[in-house]
């Protein structure tokens, strides 16, 4: 989960993390208001839990409230990578001497946490290329000696390093897969302050940690159904409904479309314990509009392909669709769901997935 | 990583309903497996096999087979690891990365090699098998000298498949999992392959997402077996997860084409459908 800004910012105060004053909004009446209280210049920025925020004009400088509120009308309502603004944080604006990046993360290939640091803070870091890495051993923590040895490397004194023990602390209390400032602005005395603030805390971890929920992405009446039924679901724009079990297969059976000069409708797949609700999974795809043929790719490792089979029949013959489905149907339970399939729907699946896939393609066109 | 009739199993959440199915087909398929654990039914016995308490009162075993759910899996593995086990599978989807984190730290300290979490398993066709792959049908396994690496069981049971329909069997079927932090990488399984007697060539199957193909690609230079590879992902969206955790295109880098282009320049052959995969062994020089 991705925490919008001022949600990020909130745990970064809570642990001594210095943040802009600030307040929320949402509406421009609201944001001259709070403009107004905090005097001088102020940032509006939409509160959106993306990144890529500030190119895409979610940040705006405001020299007075009447200016904030002319800000927040145009941000609240917009869409933003897929997010609609419904509030805008206004803070003041920092004298910002110089700014620097910091982040801690998880590094796949390190299999640990790794602390990230650059003297090149600002918009677009992920082209800076001089950021330092310091893995972290998380059984040991993050040692004062390690963290200000990076805050040397920035010419940065004890501030930094305290703030970057803190930063760490946040990230593994927190189940963060990323915690990141950039900009952490260095004011004319020094001190620092975390002008921005991205918190992704690991979806996996949510159940034990308390956070406020976020708003999802914008998504389609379909995919919100998905959601509701906990089954990995994106509409796409083809028509071929395309239903298998398991990630790789699922993912493999949309390439196989595509190599077939066909276009999928969806992602859709039922693997893991979801294998048991293949019924209201071949609903849920039944709805896609403009859906010609449907290409069903079974291959059961824990996912047991006569229980799936058995879903999908009676998915088929409670709802009689007009288009064709084609099978290809292999792996644990095997024999019954193909026999399932033959008795209930009179159909033969095809023995090759490429097959079944080409016969979906060539009925669509 | 490469399992042997000879490595003795125990099953952590054994007494559990898929754990039970999945045992029965693992003891069919000649795996040793020695008991389960389970604090809540220490001292029971379950298909036969004795339940534990936890890894210090169990009997001598080398694989800990971890099919508990989520937020068991760190006190499950860290016992395992404590208990000098030479390997731990994690079958379980969903651990919470920081509890993979300490995992991994431990097992690197202990020398022990973790595969997972959110693997199908190993399988070693006519000798054993460790997870919830169909090991059992013959349609899917038969031995042979293909090794396979995958990230996802689902997949990685078409091509075993596809193979023999091809007329190939398996040396070994290694599970790397579909998490984002995996315990054993693709390049390691690679290198386990690589020094496998029985393994004369390797079919990799990656997807988008992360660096592992990017990662495996340098280890592909140097091997001595040829290795032909099929990408999952490539009609896939950025931004979107494709159901696996780690299975994200979020860098430029994490895309198709990037692996795909990693891969052949390292000499492997990248393939676009499943089905072109034993055709790609017949380039390599690799018969069935």
């Amino acid at each position: 989960m991705n925490l919008e800004e001022h949600a990020g910012k909130a745990i970064l105060a809570a642990f001594g993390i210095a943040v802009p004053r600030g307040q929320l909004a949402d509406t421009p009446e609201q944001a001259a208001q709070v403009a107004a209280s905090l005097g001088g210049e102020v940032v509006v920025k939409a509160q959106v839990p993306t990144g890529r925020r500030g190119k895409a004009g979610g940040v705006r400088f405001a020299a007075t409230p009447g200016e904030a509120a002319e800000h927040a009308a145009a941000l609240l309502g917009a869409g933003i990578e897929g997010h609609v603004v419904r509030r805008v944080l206004v803070e003041q604006r920092l004298p910002i001497r110089r700014e620097l990046y910091v982040a801690v993360a998880v590094d796949p290939a390190g299999r640990g946490p790794v602390l990230l640091a650059s003297a090149a803070g600002g918009m677009d870091i992920e082209q800076a290329g001089d950021i330092a890495r310091l893995p972290i051993d998380i059984l040991d923590g993050l040692s004062a000696g390690q963290a200000a040895g990076l805050a040397a490397g920035l010419q940065a004194g004890p501030e930094l390093t305290d703030l970057l023990l803190r930063l760490y602390e946040v990230w593994r209390l927190h189940d963060a897969e990323l915690l990141e400032i950039n900009p952490l602005a260095v004011l004319a005395d020094g001190s620092l302050v975390a002008a921005d603030c991205k918190l992704v805390v690991d979806d996996a971890a949510l159940a034990r940690q308390s956070l406020a929920p976020v708003a999802a992405p914008e998504a389609t009446a379909l995919e919100l159904r998905a959601a509701s039924l906990d089954l990995n679901f994106h509409q796409l724009d083809g028509n071929i409904g395309v239903l298998a079990n398991g990630a790789g297969l699922t993912m493999a059976t949309l390439d196989m479309v595509r190599h077939a000069g066909g276009a999928p409708a969806n992602f859709l797949e039922i693997g893991g314990d979801a294998y048991t609700r293949a019924r209201p999974a071949l609903e849920l795809l039944l709805d896609l509009p403009g859906l010609r043929a449907v290409v069903v790719n079974f291959c059961g490792a824990y996912a047991r392909t006569e229980v799936m089979a058995a879903g999908v029949a009676d998915a088929w013959q409670a709802l009689s669709p007009s288009i064709p489905v084609f099978f290809s149907v292999h792996g644990t339970g095997e024999d019954a769901a193909v026999a399932l399939l033959r008795d209930r729907l009179g159909i033969e699946p095809f023995d090759l997935a490429e097959d079944a896939v080409r016969a979906a393609v060539e009925a669509a066109r | 990583m490469i399992l042997r009739a000879t490595d003795r199993v125990a099953v952590w959440g054994v007494t559990g309903r898929q754990a039970s199915f999945w045992t029965e087909r693992m003891i069919a398929c000649g795996t040793s497996v020695v008991g389960g654990v389970n604090p809540a039914r220490a001292g029971a016995l379950h298909l036969g096999l004795p339940v534990w308490g936890d890894a210090a009162s169990a009997g001598a075993f080398d694989v800990a087979l971890l099919f508990v759910p989520p937020a068991a899996v760190l006190a499950a593995a860290l016992d395992a690891i404590a208990s000098a086990a030479r390997l731990v599978v994690i079958l379980t989807e969903f651990v919470p990365v920081h509890d993979m984190l300490l995992v991994l730290a431990t097992a690197r300290r202990a020398g022990v090699t973790v595969v997972g979490a959110n693997t199908a398993g190993l399988v070693t066709p006519g000798e054993a098998f460790a997870g919830i792959m169909p090991a059992f049908n013959a349609r899917v396994f038969r031995p042979g000298r293909i090794g396979v690496v995958s990230r996802s069981g689902s997949l990685g049971t078409l091509v075993c498949l596809n193979l023999v329909r091809a007329g190939y069997g398996q040396s070994a079927f290694i599970g790397i999992g579909g998490d984002a932090v995996p315990g054993t990488t693709s390049r390691e399984a690679l290198a386990a392959l690589e020094a496998d007697p029985r393994t004369e060539a390797v079919v990799l199957l990656g997807e988008i997402g992360g660096g592992l193909e990017q990662d495996a690609a340098g280890l592909v230079r140097a091997m001595g077996k040829p290795v032909v590879s099929f990408i999952a992902g490539a009609a896939a969206p950025p931004g979107r997860r494709m159901g696996h955790a780690g299975a994200i295109i979020g860098g430029a880098g994490e895309g198709h084409a990037a692996k795909r282009a990693a891969l052949e320049e390292a000499g492997a052959i990248v393939v676009a459908t499943p089905a072109d995969l034993p055709a790609a062994l017949q380039r390599k020089g690799i018969q069935p």
